[in-house]
Order: structure tokens, then sequence, then C-alpha cells
């Protein structure tokens, strides 16, 4: 399988949320992303640009999930926002039963999923977030499985020279 | 009339028993945080187990204290959302199933709301209308407050609740957990100015917050600083934690302030964990003060999770002749907007 990737770079909140949407609109039920990225990158920012792109009503605001670990959202399909920043390892992630919502009618975004990669499944799209400086972002889509290769080929066109 | 107000809808297994929507007979909490402090978090598998492992124990302790049998109870209020399902499903189904025996109704009641509430369980209490900030890990929400049961919501976090800002900032830090407490004691002994930190207001109008760009710039900070001789050996972690902690806390009085500006209301009231901190609870009476605005805080015990705040919202609501059919399930995401007026 080949692997595909494309890289963005983002000068504010607001176009981080942007990328999102542009994304959002092509996910479909099954489609899971995989947010990685450190404190403050801007998860929860660019999921909320998922939301929108896949139909959330913007009036409904999408919060950390932190506390709750699973938020869920109504749109096109339904969307699971789910953070296993709590979480101490793989064994609580299975016995929490988060690993239904890979299987379930919805588009799941999992944040700090890089702790285990193991649980991701192989049609997940990978986003990394890296901070810049305090507004630029740096924004990588990447992914082997054939679902996620369609899906990269469809995003807009990277402004930043040097896709890779 | 007695109720029993129980809470697990986080780490605390909560019951207490309340006398006619005032006397307090008991308030015990039993507390996971020694058990998860280790993880820096909440572990829910963890959590609910120790739940339903500590439940009977609760309950049977804040009879006792109270002095009176399972009995002699009138009602049981519980929360069923929001919050975590497995742990609020052991609450839930442990009061329905009181209910069933001793043939008594069971109320089933937004966390929120109990917060909200929490301020009636002191001696001096507010009057109708007033601002409520209710402020935690997993919450940050203005309400404009106009009655039992007839809240506004003029306000929230657009990303992090600030407690969970505190959580996060701490681990940056390597403090322990509950990360509001460790960053306040540090605090001390640190200045809050030392570090200007941003304040997010997004639009002057707005009464919304937002944690998340505080958290990034923290974090980007902690990294400078941990790479410089001169800025470590200038700026100590007390420093830090003042003001991160200053920040935070200038955002709350600030939004607190101007809501019930907006709304036009005679009083304030700050409720949830993060109302135990001392920083925020100086700086808004003072701001208040100024202002000839009475600001309302609950003692430390009925800021963090209670039953007592649970019982008590059930009081209202069991005057208000609701109770719940034993199909009633948890909701895990439970806005307060569904809830209705009591009149």
């Amino acid at each position: 399988m080949k692997h595909e990737s494309i890289t963005y770079r983002t000068c504010s909140a607001l176009e981080t949320i942007d990328l999102g949407r542009e994304l959002g609109m092509l996910l479909r039920k099954s489609d899971v992303v995989a947010l990685m990225g450190e404190p403050g990158s801007g998860k929860t920012w660019f999921t909320k640009g998922l939301a929108l792109g896949l139909g959330v009503p913007s009036d409904i605001v999408i919060t950390s999930p932190s506390f709750s670990l699973v938020n869920e959202y109504k749109g096109r399909c339904a969307l699971f926002h789910i953070d296993v920043y709590r979480l101490d390892g793989v064994s609580d992630f299975l016995s929490t039963g988060l690993e239904e919502y890979f299987h379930q009618d919805g588009v799941v975004v999992m944040e700090w999923a890089d702790r285990w990669p193991e649980i991701l499944p192989e049609w997940s799209i990978i986003v990394t977030i890296s901070i810049i400086d305090d507004k630029t972002r740096n924004i990588i889509l990447s992914g082997r499985h054939l679902n996620v290769v369609e899906i990269i080929k469809r995003m807009p066109e990277s402004k930043i020279i040097g896709d890779f | 009339m007695i109720i029993l107000g129980i809470d697990t809808s986080c780490d605390d297994t909560s019951a207490a028993l309340l006398e006619d929507g005032k006397k307090i007979l008991s308030n015990v909490v039993h507390s996971q945080i020694k058990l998860h402090h280790p993880y820096g978090g909440v572990v829910p598998e963890l959590a609910s187990r120790e739940h339903l492992k500590n439940i009977m124990t609760v309950v049977r302790e804040s009879l006792r204290e109270a002095g009176i049998k399972m009995g002699a109870i009138d009602g049981i209020a519980v929360t069923v959302g929001p919050g975590l399902v497995g742990s609020l499903l052991i609450g839930l189904y442990y009061s329905k199933a009181v209910a069933f025996v001793h043939g008594i109704p069971f109320m089933a009641i937004n966390h929120l709301e109990g917060h909200i509430l929490s301020i009636f369980l002191e001696d001096e209490v507010p009057v109708f209308p007033f601002v409520a900030l209710t402020v935690s890990g997993g919450h940050t929400s203005l309400y404009h407050v106009k009655g039992y049961g007839s809240y506004t919501l003029l306000g929230q976090t657009l990303d992090d609740a600030a407690g969970e800002a505190f959580d996060k900032v701490a681990k940056m830090l390597g403090l322990g957990y509950p990360g509001g407490e460790a960053i306040e004691k540090l605090g001390q002994n640190g200045s809050a100015d030392k570090v200007n930190f941003p304040r997010a207001y997004m639009t002057k109008e707005s009464l919304d917050f937002s944690f998340s760009g505080l958290k990034t710039a923290v974090s980007l900070y902690i990294k400078k600083w941990r790479g410089s001789k001169t800025l470590s050996s200038d700026v100590t972690v007390a420093d830090i934690a003042a003001s991160f902690q200053e920040a935070v806390v200038d955002v709350l009085v600030t939004r607190v302030m101007s809501a019930r500006k907006k709304v036009n209301s005679p009083a304030a009231v700050v409720t949830g964990g993060v109302a135990c901190n001392n920083r925020l609870r100086a700086k808004l009476m003072l701001a208040a003060t100024e202002k000839d605005i009475p600001v309302y805080f609950p003692r430390p015990c009925f800021c963090t999770d209670n039953g007592a705040m649970i019982a008590l919202a059930g009081y209202h609501r069991f005057l208000n002749g609701e109770s719940a059919p034993l199909s009633m399930d948890v909701r895990s995401r439970f806005p307060i907007s569904d809830l209705s007026p009591i009149h």
C-alpha cells in the first residue's frame, strides 16, 4: 500500500477550523480521524471545523472531551469526539468500551491517539498538528489505506511548497 | 421530609441526607483522588468499579451520621447526567433499587442544576434573579438564574473547562492531581505578574470562555523557560503557577461582572470545584464590592461534587410533583436547557 500525505500550514485558529471543515466535507460514516499534537496545538479547533464539514449545526459548541471522554454530535452522520488523554493504557481503552465507536455508524475523531497507535484501525486518517509559533501550525494529513489515499487526493491543494 | 441525594457522576461517591430542603443531616463524600493520583486524571473503568464498591458504605455512613434508618427517607435524588456513563449507572441503579424496595419516589437530577443550587445549602443565600458561574474540571458556564429550574445559558467555554486547564498545566509543570489545588498552593510562593499570559476575551460582547490559547501559551513558555538558563534562574515554577492562575482568574472575574451587568442582575454566585480557589474568591469579592454587588460562594465542601446539592435539587423537583420512571436511563450529555422550570 502506498503511503499518502499532504502538509498544510495554517496561520490562525480560523484557518485551522477551515482546514478541518474541508476534511469534514469529505468524510463518511466509519471514517476515523486520529488527531496528534501537543496540548494547545489546536486539536479541538480542528474538530470544530470537521464538525462543520459534517453538517453539525454551527450553533452547537464543540468542546474538549477530556473530561467526558466522548462527546457525541449529530450532522450528516454521527460524530464521536473522543479524547483518551485521561486513560492510562490500552487496557483502559478497551475496558471503557471506546473501541466500539470504530464500528458504529459515525465518524470518529480521536485526540491523543498517538499514545497507543495500535488501537487505531488501519483505515484511520492521521492528522498531525505541530506548533510553529503562537499562531502558526503545521498540519499533516496522512494514511495508507486506499480510502484515506482517496480522501487526501480530494483535499484542496496545499499552498505551501514541499508536499511529501 | 427527608431526601437522600446521591452523586456518582465523576470520581467521588457522594451521599447526603437533607431535611425539608434546608437542614443537612449528613454529607458523606468518598473521594477517589488518592487512587487516581498516579494517573494524573480520572480513570473511568476504575472509577466505575470504585463507585460500585463504595456506594453502600457511603449511604450507610450518611444514614448513621444522620441517625436515621433507610425507612425514614421520603425520596431519593440521583444524578443522571452529565458525566461518565459507567459511573452514573452505579448511582442510578442503586437508587432505583432502593426506591423500588422502599416504595418511595426517585428524582433524576441534572448535575449542573445541583451545582447552581448548591448555594442554597448555605445560611446566607441570594435572592432570584442572579448570575451564576459554574466552574469545574468539566464545565465553565454562566447562567442567568431566574428561579428554581429556570436557567438561561449566557456563555460557556468554547474549548477547555477552567478546571481542565488547571489540571493540564499542573501536569506540564510536573505537579500533582487535582491540578487546581497544586497550582494554588505552589502559586502562593510565586508572583502573579511575573509572566504575562494572555487573557482570552473573544469579543467584547461575548460571554464565552476559551482556555486553549492560554494552555498553548503556557506550554510554549515552559519550553522556552526550560531551555534558557537566564530565564529559569529568574522565573520560578511558583511564578509560572501564580501567573497562569492569575490569567484564569482574571477572565472568570471579568466575565462574571460583565454577565451581571448585561442582564442587570443584583447578585452573583460562583459554584463548582474551581470556586474553592481562594484567589478567585478574593479577586471577585474585590471587583464586586467596588460595584456594591453581593457575591456568594458555597463553602468548599459544597463546591466540589456532593450529594447534598443533588438532594436539594431533588427536594424542589419533588415538591413540583416530579419523579422519574424506573425505566429512566443515564444521560452523559444533559444540557441544562432540557430542564423545565419549577413552579
